[in-house]
């Protein structure tokens, strides 16, 4: 199983996610970014994102993502 | 708001979609993003063939296009169509109406109703409920209702937001009493505080088209939109989506007393596939009862999107059976509607291309 950090390089592989607290105030992700983040966040963790969640404050940071991961039910 | 409507049926749907198919693959290009990044997003959001007009090609341009195959084939008579409702945000001209147009076009008798109606993704509902209300009246027993679009001409072929998913088209459906003692139930909100989320700020009186409304500006995530464009909040009308439609079908369903297990399909707007994914999932239904194939095929082509769920994913079904359905259509206002009907069978339920 892929961590957070390995599926965001996935991505956007020209960042560097562990240096940014704030994912979309920095640009490192954008609207659509979110969308492919959580297909592949589905995929990975085998859980469902409710389409709810998907607001920019649940992807600022590593910790904001899994800590959403960790409500639907992931494994971390 | 509820309704409830008795005696009333859809008795055929045609859909009118360009010859002029684009592909994504193709149109990646035009964006200023890595072709790695589009497509991601083209796997997620189901981008793929979309059909568009030709510069120049108006609203009125399909529905006549769509009305003569009728008449050509027998399926519908000129002097059958007691009401003519057209619905569309891209009408040829301010004055007059849309419609007007198409009857002076197609000599259609004078003793008929033509009436336009603004409205969008959510326009395919409400158009059902503006016809139901007018076969009420004695004097109306056949009502064209007609969902048409040409958003690709107010899209900016740089803004990947919006560009990459417009898709142009026309349905008619043939609206009719039921001899049957039929009742469709219908629910809808509007929330014109968030009208913003969705709107083409320049080109009406408001802010009227200029020279400089025409510029195109860089409005972040690497986009180019001018304000004669259309503009959507995508983040904005996700959420909207995901939390209003849910509680508004549910409500629907729970008011009426039929359980999901009883409506055979979820035929819904269709925006992009992974919305429509997210919306199954968060109301527990499965993918097959809620078709999304519609934007890869077709694009998002507005209130004529479900006409084309209902022509492209049960085309010859619908001809032969009935089956119970909850449309439901959301978008620009902000406007979100439910209804609940028996569909089938149909006379007729088919797509043809404009040429």
């Amino acid at each position: 199983m892929k961590s957070v950090v390995e599926i965001l390089r996935e991505i956007r592989p020209e960042f560097d996610f562990t240096a940014s607290s704030d994912f979309i105030a920095d640009g490192l992700l954008d609207s659509f970014d979110m969308v492919t983040l959580v297909a592949a966040l589905d995929k990975n963790y085998g859980v469902s994102i409710p389409g709810t969640d998907i607001v920019p404050e649940n992807f600022q940071n590593r910790q904001t993502i899994e800590t959403l991961l960790r409500k639907c039910g992931a494994q971390l | 708001m509820n309704f409830t409507f008795h005696r009333k049926r859809i008795t055929g749907v045609l859909v009118v979609v360009p010859e002029n198919e684009r592909s994504f693959a193709e149109e990646m290009k035009n964006f200023n993003f890595p072709e790695a990044r589009s497509l991601k997003l083209k796997e997620v959001m189901g981008f793929d063939k979309r059909r568009v007009v030709e510069p120049g090609v108006c609203v009125s341009d399909l529905v006549v296009f769509g009305l003569e195959h009728l008449f050509d084939s027998g399926r519908l008579k000129r002097d059958e169509i007691d009401a003519l409702l057209l619905v569309t945000q891209t009408p040829d001209h301010f004055v007059p109406p849309t419609s007007n147009i198409v009857q002076g076009r197609l000599r259609l008798k004078p003793d008929m109703l033509c009436l336009d109606l603004s409205q969008a993704c959510a326009g395919f509902v409400l158009g059902l409920m503006q016809a139901f209300m007018l076969l009420d009246q004695e004097s109306i027993r056949k009502v064209v209702l007609v969902n048409a679009d040409v958003l690709s001409r107010k899209a900016s072929p740089k803004d990947r937001n919006i560009y990459p998913l417009i898709g142009d088209a026309a349905s008619i459906v043939i609206v009719e009493r039921d001899p049957e003692d039929s009742v469709i139930h219908a629910d809808l909100k509007m929330d014109g505080s968030r009208a913003g989320a969705l709107t083409i700020p320049a080109g009406g009186l408001r802010q009227p088209s200029t020279f400089e409304t025409a510029i195109l500006e860089d409005v972040g995530d690497n986009n180019l939109r001018a304000k004669d464009h259309l503009f959507m909040d995508g983040a904005a009308i996700f959420n909207f989506v995901q939390t209003e439609v849910p509680p508004l079908i549910e409500g629907l369903l729970a008011r009426t007393g039929v359980s999901k297990d009883a409506v055979d399909y979820f035929l819904c707007h269709q925006p992009n596939r992974f919305m429509l994914q997210k919306l199954a999932e968060k109301m527990k239904v499965p993918y097959a009862k809620m078709p999304n194939s519609v934007v890869e095929h077709f694009g998002n082509n507005s209130g004529v999107s479900i006409p084309t769920v209902i022509a492209y994913n049960l085309a010859t079904r619908l001809l032969q059976e009935r089956v119970r359905v909850c449309l439901a259509g959301f978008g620009a206002g902000l406007t979100w509607s439910a209804m609940l009907l028996n569909l089938g069978t149909l006379s007729f339920n088919a797509i043809i291309e404009y040429k």
